[in-house]
């Protein structure tokens, strides 16, 4: 099915998950998620925040519901149409799910290389990208050699790279000391500024204030609140640039 | 770190479904060629198939030369007591044989050529033409394969001039070694395609383990976009490293076998055994071997790994 409000990103209706036969993670979970919005995720562990990010990255399919992303139906999306949308995604995964035996460079070069990007074309955006996650001198270590803040930001600079229309991390501050946190905060924002939908999953709600106009959702026990009206109305629009 | 805005890659990013070129660059799976099991038995497998089919090549040539000098050949025995009668009947019967429309040639064997193919089995003093009556033989050439009309027809016109004559196609007595022949062809063939399968047995389980083994990397691949078509490309390129190393070695092994076999085949000096020899489209078709195992390599790992993707989201 295809269609939707032109104004949106992902739209989801009454969606369930639930793994195997046990009781629902995610239950009657409904929200719009808007262009150029900037949103965080939040709720105690094992709320939900992690299944409901694979559902936004695909990694999953829910158990019922209907979820609408980029206007097309991603529920009936055929698999080989599957690699497509995520080529409009960044993820940025709470464990950074670096490939290990490839440098921080051939890392963040990786979904450019999976975009067919020729070789030629493909240094330059990446050392620029790493210079923006400060990681220039660092970009021919391997993840075993970086540290978990220097991995966090190989991870982002890796999800942000293709300007992705949607990018998902999930507790992409919970492995680094809160100076850390806060500068990969900014990196998120200043991508968000290009116009990218930020969705940041976090359980540290001192972050939550540092991003002016973001909106909050909130997990409790698979169920979503909407304490800032954020999943009912479209938000005030941010400025863009780029 | 400042708010900087990130550096726009532009549209040098195509968000379609394009192949994965540059992923030649930055192996995604950890490549350990000849390092691993998998290249040295596809190498005993190559060595194996390269000896099975020289010999089902060889065994092919044997049967078709010795099927090609015998085919137009027929053999008139003259079974007769008498020496005299016999060379006279045996001299007719060519006389008789060599006027026919569509014989080539039909010779007496002299009785000194009779001796010499007989004295390995009947020794020097038994074949003295005085202890033992040997028949007279008349060697026949036709033009053409010998047919039963065609061996009855000559059958009937040589009991004209020598009533107790045996004639025969030369081509029935070699029949059960044609037989023989004929098993060894598809024993080998057999071999080849057990051997086959078995090479893509080996490519299967050593691929599986492989997707086991590298199955984080490919979730994020995935996740970033990548196609089963990419994934399974980097798959395919690996397996067909390993097997063109592997097919090196088993067709230099392969050979070395086979060129000693024939050099002791050679030794042997048999005629039967020297029609075996192996032409320059044989040794063509063998070195092939490497090439056809590194093409059932690669398909199988193809195969595996778009199969156990298609299981993934």
């Amino acid at each position: 099915m295809n269609g939707g409000s032109p104004g949106e990103i992902v739209h989801f209706d009454n969606v369930g998950l639930r793994y195997g036969a046990d009781r629902e993670v995610l239950s009657d979970v409904s929200f719009t998620l808007f262009p150029g919005s900037f949103y965080f995720l939040t709720g105690a562990s094992g709320a939900g925040k992690t299944s409901l990010l694979k559902l936004l990255y695909l990694a999953q399919r829910p158990s019922r519901g209907m979820i609408r992303m980029f206007g097309t139906d991603a529920i009936t999306l055929p698999r080989d149409r599957l690699p497509g949308f995520r080529r409009r995604l960044g993820v940025v995964f709470q464990d950074f799910r670096l490939v290990q035996h490839l440098s921080a460079f051939d890392n963040v070069a990786l979904p450019l290389r999976v975009a067919g990007v020729p070789e030629r074309d493909l240094t330059k955006p990446v050392t620029d990208m790493l210079e923006w996650v400060g990681l220039t001198e660092r970009m021919h270590a391997r993840p075993a050699q970086l540290s978990g803040g220097e991995q966090q930001r190989v991870a982002i600079a890796r999800a942000v790279i293709g300007r992705p229309e949607l990018l998902v991390a999930d507790e992409p501050t919970g492995n680094v000391d809160p100076d850390m946190a806060i500068k990969l905060l900014r990196l998120f924002e200043a991508l968000n500024r290009l116009g990218t939908t930020v969705v940041v999953a976090t359980h540290d709600v001192h972050l939550l204030k540092k991003v002016p106009d973001s909106l909050i959702m909130r997990l409790d026990k698979g169920r979503l609140s909407d304490p800032t009206g954020a999943l009912r109305y479209p938000p005030r629009p941010r400025p863009v640039q780029g | 770190m400042a708010l900087k805005l990130p550096p726009v890659t532009g549209g040098s990013l195509v968000r379609g479904l394009r192949s994965l070129s540059g992923l030649d660059q930055a192996e995604l799976v950890p490549q350990t060629r000849l390092a691993g099991p998998m290249p040295w038995v596809i190498a005993i497998m190559v060595a194996l198939t390269v000896i099975a089919a020289a010999a089902g090549l060889a065994a092919s040539n044997v049967a078709r030369n010795a099927s090609d000098a015998l085919s137009g050949g027929v053999t008139v025995q003259i079974v007769e007591a008498d020496p005299i009668v016999r060379l006279r009947q045996a001299e007719a019967a060519a006389q008789r044989l060599n006027a026919l429309p569509g014989i080539d040639a039909a010779t007496v064997v002299s009785q000194e050529e009779v001796e010499r193919l007989i004295e390995p089995w009947l020794g020097g003093l038994a074949i003295d033409g005085q202890q033992i009556p040997v028949p007279a033989i008349v060697d026949v050439r036709l033009r053409k394969e010998v047919s039963g009309e065609r061996l009855g027809a000559l059958r009937r016109i040589v009991r004209e001039v020598a009533p107790g004559a045996r004639v025969d196609a030369q081509s029935t007595w070699l029949k059960p070694v044609f037989g023989a022949i004929d098993s060894l062809r598809l024993l080998a063939l057999a071999l080849v395609g057990l051997l086959a399968g078995a090479l893509a047995a080996v490519v299967l389980l050593a691929v599986r383990n492989a997707l086991g083994t590298n199955r984080d990397t490919i979730e994020i691949v995935h996740l970033l976009g990548g196609t089963d078509q990419q994934i399974a490309r980097v798959f395919q390129r690996s397996v067909g490293y390993d097997a063109a190393g592997g097919g090196a070695i088993g067709l230099t092994a392969g050979l070395v076998a086979v060129l000693a076999l024939g050099q002791q085949f050679a030794g042997l000096g048999a005629g039967l055994i020297s029609g075996g020899a192996l032409g320059w489209i044989d040794w063509l078709l063998i070195a092939l071997v490497p090439v056809a195992g590194v093409g059932l390599a690669m398909l199988t790992a193809r195969w595996t790994v778009l199969r156990a993707l298609r299981r993934m989201l």
